[in-house]
C-alpha cells in the first residue's frame, strides 16, 4: 500500500515540537513562538507496483524490522526480567510487598520493598515539589520575560544541566550539599521538631531531603524543557487578545499561557516523576542506607529500590540477583505506567491542537 | 461613567494623567533595602538563624512590602504582575546557583590529580594506602562500551525512524512511535536489570564453559537500549524535516523509494542526526548504573570487551567515591571532572552542529 503513499497522513503526525524535549533540544529556545506545520515529509512514489522480490521491499522489510526492535527490546525487558525475578519470589519466605528487611542471601531469603518503596516516593515527591514551580518559572522566564539574548544561554545552559552524569551530581551531593542541608537540618529539627517529618535527635544529613533536592536539580532541566516548549506554542492569538483587554502581563500569563499549558505541563512533570523513580546513582551516593520505616524527612537514612540495587548487589548471590531484579521489575511497571501516562497526555493534546488548527 | 466617577469623581482627562502612575524604581530599590534591614533585625535580633534566613525573609518581606507599596501607587493589579514578576526572576537565580557549585567544586577539587599518571595508569595494585593510581583503564573501558553501543545503535536507531517517517503508516507505526517515546524514559538500572538477566546470565555461559561472565560488551547493550529511543526520536525529527519536494523531485526522475532515502533524504538531514547521536553518545557515556550492574568493574586494564570484566569512567567516580581510602575523593573528583568534560565537549559540540543545521522548523 505505501507505493503510493498519499503522504497526508503525516499531517497530524507531522509535529513532534511537544515530544522532542531534551533528547533533541536543538533549537534552544529560538523557535518562534506560534506553532506552524513543518514541512511535511515526503510526496507521492508514482512507481507501478512491483511484485516480484527488489531493493524497495528487502529496504522497507530491514527498516520495518528496526522500527518492530522497539517493541521487541520492551517486550524482551519484561520477559527476562520475569522469569529471573520468579525463581527468587518463590523462595522469599515473607511477604514481598510489605517486608521491611532486605536479607535474600540468607539459607531462608526474607526480603520485602516496604521500605524502599516509600523512600523512593517519599525523595521524588521532594524532587517534584522543588523542582517543578522553579522549573516552571524559569520556562516562563525564557519564553515570556527574558529579553531573546538572555533566552538563548540560559536555555542552552539548562540544556547542559541535563547533559551531566547524575553520578556527577550524587558526588556533588554527598561532599558538597550535604553540610548546607545537614545546618538546615539541624535549624528545621530546632524549630519545628514539633512536626513528625522534622523530628528525631539526629545524627542529620545523608536524609531523605539530601537526596530529593540532589533529585530536584537533575528533574528540573527535564521539566523545564518540555514546558518551555510548551509555553513557545502558545498562539500568538491569544496573549494578544488578553494584553488587548488590559490584562497585566501576569494576567495574560495566567488566563492564556497556564491553561493552554496545562496538559503539557503535567505530562512534563510526569516524566520528571519518572526520571526521579529510577534515578539510581546519585541516591546510593546521598543517601545513608537505612531500614527502618520512617516519614522522618531530616533523619540520616531513608533508602530507595534503585539506590537498594546498585547498593546491594556486589554481594548477592543467585536469589540475591533475582530479589533485585524483581525489584527492578517493579520500578519498570511503575515507570512503564508513569511515562506512558505522560506519553498518552501529550499524545491526545497534539491532537486537540492540531485539529483546532 | 460610573466607574471613572468613582475612581477620580472630579478629574479632567489631559495628557498628564492619561498615563497610568509607574512604580519608581528608586522605590523599588528602597523597600528592597528595608525588606533587608527589618530580616536582618528580626533575624539577628532574636538569633533564629544566620545570614540564609536573613536573605530568605528578606525575600519574602521584599515581595509583601513591594506588593504593598506599588499597590498603593499603581493598584492592586500591576502590584502583582510586579510581585510575580520578582518571583520569576527569583526562581532563575536559585536555578543557577546548584550549577554553579558544581562547576567550581568540579574545577576546584578535580584539579588535584590532573596530571599524567592519571591518565596513563589503572588501578592495579593500588590500595588504601597508596597515592596515586589512574583511570586509565577505565577510560578505555568507556571508549570501547560506548563506542560499540554507537556501532549498533546508530543503524538500528537510524533504520527505525526511516520506517517511521518513509514506511510507517497506521496502527502499528503509531504503537512504536509511541513506545519509542515510552522507552526514553526507561531508568538505566533497568537496562542493566535486563542485560544482566538476558546476556550476563542465559547467554553468556555459552560462550564461557557455563560461567556467567560480565564484560564490556555487555555494558554497551545496556547502553544501546538507552541510546536507541532518543536516537530514533532525534532522528525522526530530521527525518521529517526534509522538504517533501525534494523527495518528489526524487521520484519523479524515477529514483525507487529506498535510493531516495538513502541518496537524498539522508544526505539532507545528515547534520541533524549527526547532533542527535552525539547527544544520545554524550548520554550513554555518563550512564553508571547499568555498567555497575553488568560491566564487572575490573581494576587493571582490559581492552577486550568481549573477554572478562571492564570499568568505565562513570562507574570508577561511583568506585572511587565509595573508597575508604583518602586518596580515593581526590581521584573521585578529577575523573568526574574527566567525565563531564568528555560530555559537555560532545553536547556543545552537537549544539553548534545544530546551529549549522539548514533545516529549522
Amino acid at each position: 500500500m505505501g507505493d503510493i503513499p498519499s503522504r497526508s497522513a503525516n499531517a497530524t503526525a507531522g509535529d513532534l515540537g511537544v515530544t522532542s524535549g531534551h533528547s533533541s533540544g536543538a533549537g534552544s529556545g529560538a523557535s518562534p513562538s506560534r506553532y506552524e506545520e513543518p514541512p511535511i515529509g515526503g510526496g507521492g512514489a508514482a512507481l507501478p507496483k512491483k511484485a516480484r522480490f527488489s531493493m524497495e521491499t528487502g529496504f522497507r522489510g530491514i527498516s520495518t524490522a528496526a522500527g518492530a526492535m522497539v517493541l521487541v527490546i520492551i517486550i524482551a525487558i519484561a520477559v527476562f526480567l520475569i522469569s529471573k525475578a520468579i525463581p527468587a519470589l518463590n523462595e522469599n519466605t515473607v511477604n514481598f510487598f510489605t517486608y521491611n528487611r532486605w536479607a535474600p542471601n540468607a539459607d531462608a531469603p526474607a526480603f520485602g520493598i516496604a521500605v524502599l518503596a516509600l523512600g523512593t516516593l517519599l525523595s521524588s515527591v521532594i524532587a517534584l515539589v522543588v523542582a517543578v514551580p522553579i522549573a516552571l518559572a524559569i520556562a516562563l522566564f525564557l519564553t515570556h520575560y527574558a529579553p531573546r539574548r538572555l533566552a538563548t544561554p540560559l536555555g542552552f545552559v539548562i540544556d547542559l544541566l541535563a547533559a551531566v552524569p547524575s553520578v556527577v551530581f550524587g558526588l556533588w551531593g554527598r561532599d558538597v550539599l550535604q553540610e548546607p542541608v545537614r545546618d538546615f537540618s539541624v535549624w528545621l529539627n530546632h524549630y519545628f521538631g514539633w512536626i513528625p517529618i522534622f523530628g528525631g535527635e539526629g545524627p542529620f544529613g545523608q536524609s531523605i531531603m539530601l537526596g530529593g533536592l540532589v533529585l530536584a536539580i537533575m528533574v528540573l532541566p527535564i521539566v523545564t524543557s518540555l514546558s518551555r516548549e510548551v509555553f513557545q506554542q502558545t498562539p500568538g492569538m491569544n496573549e494578544e487578545a488578553a494584553l488587548a483587554l488590559g490584562a497585566t502581563k501576569w494576567e495574560m500569563v495566567r488566563i492564556a499561557v497556564l491553561p493552554y499549558g496545562k496538559p503539557g505541563v503535567i505530562a512534563a512533570v510526569m516524566l520528571g516523576l519518572g526520571r526521579a523513580l529510577g534515578e539510581t546513582i546519585a541516591l546510593a551516593l546521598t543517601l545513608g542506607i537505612t531500614w527502618e520505616i520512617s516519614f522522618n524527612l531530616i533523619q540520616t537514612g531513608g533508602n530507595s529500590i534503585a539506590a537498594n540495587i546498585a547498593n546491594s548487589f556486589g554481594e548477592a548471590n543467585d536469589t540475591g540477583r533475582g530479589a533485585l531484579i524483581a525489584s527492578g521489575l517493579l520500578l519498570f511497571a511503575i515507570t512503564l505506567v508513569v511515562n506512558m501516562t505522560a506519553r498518552a497526555i501529550i499524545y491526545r493534546r497534539r491532537e486537540f491542537r492540531d485539529s483546532a488548527a | 461613567m460610573s466607574l471613572l466617577d468613582r475612581e477620580m469623581p472630579d478629574v479632567v482627562m489631559t495628557s498628564d494623567n492619561l498615563r497610568t502612575r509607574k512604580f519608581p524604581l528608586v522605590a523599588n530599590l528602597l523597600v528592597a533595602v528595608a525588606a533587608l534591614v527589618v530580616s536582618a533585625a528580626v533575624v539577628l535580633g532574636t538569633g533564629i538563624g544566620n545570614w540564609v534566613l536573613v536573605l530568605v525573609l528578606g525575600g519574602v518581606f521584599y515581595l509583601a512590602g513591594l506588593n504593598f507599596a506599588a499597590g498603593r501607587v499603581e493598584g492592586k493589579r500591576a502590584a502583582r504582575n510586579r510581585m510575580w514578576q520578582a518571583l520569576i526572576y527569583t526562581a532563575c537565580l536559585l536555578a543557577i546557583l546548584p550549577l554553579a557549585s558544581v562547576v567550581w567544586t568540579l574545577i576546584s577539587k578535580g584539579v588535584a590529580r590532573l596530571d599524567g599518571d592519571f591518565f596513563g595508569s589503572s588501578m592495579n595494585n593500588i590500595g588504601a594506602r597508596d597515592a596515586g593510581g589512574g583511570a586509565y583503564h577505565a577510560i578505555i573501558g568507556t571508549l570501547e562500551q560506548v563506542g560499540i553501543a554507537a556501532l549498533i545503535a546508530i543503524p538500528l536507531g537510524v533504520l527505525g525512524a526511516i520506517y517511521l517517517v518513509e514506511y510507517g503508516r497506521g496502527k502499528f507505526a503509531g504503537t512504536v512511535r509511541f513506545f519509542v517515546d515510552v522507552m526514553t524514559g526507561i531508568p538505566s538500572i533497568v537496562a542493566g536489570l535486563f542485560v544482566l538477566s538476558f546476556w550476563v546470565l542465559i547467554v553468556s555461559p555459552w560462550f564461557n564453559d557455563g560461567q556467567p561472565q560480565y564484560s564490556g560488551f555487555a555494558a554497551s547493550l545496556a547502553l544501546t537500549v538507552l541510546m536507541l529511543p532518543t536516537i530514533v526520536r532525534s532522528t525522526e525529527e530530521m527525518l521529517r524535516l526534509v522538504p517533501g519536494p525534494l523527495r518528489e523531485g526524487s521520484y519523479a526522475l524515477g529514483v525507487p523509494q529506498w535510493k531516495t532515502i538513502l541518496k537524498v533524504v539522508l544526505p539532507t538531514a545528515a547534520p541533524g542526526i549527526v547532533t542527535g547521536v552525539m547527544l544520545a553518545i554524550a548520554r550513554a557515556a555518563g550512564e553508571t548504573a547499568p555498567v555497575l550492574l553488568v560491566a564487572g568493574g575490573l581494576t587493571r586494564i582490559n581492552f577486550d570487551p568481549f573477554d572478562g570484566g571492564q570499568a568505565s569512567l562513570a562507574l570508577y567516580v561511583y568506585q572511587q567515591a565509595g573508597d575508604a581510602s583518602k586518596f580515593a575523593p581526590d581521584r573521585a573528583w578529577t575523573a568526574a571532572l574527566t567525565l563531564v568534560a568528555i560530555v559537555l565537549i560532545l553536547t556543545i559540540g552537537a549544539k553548534l552542529l545544530a546551529r549549522r543545521n539548514k533545516l529549522t522548523r
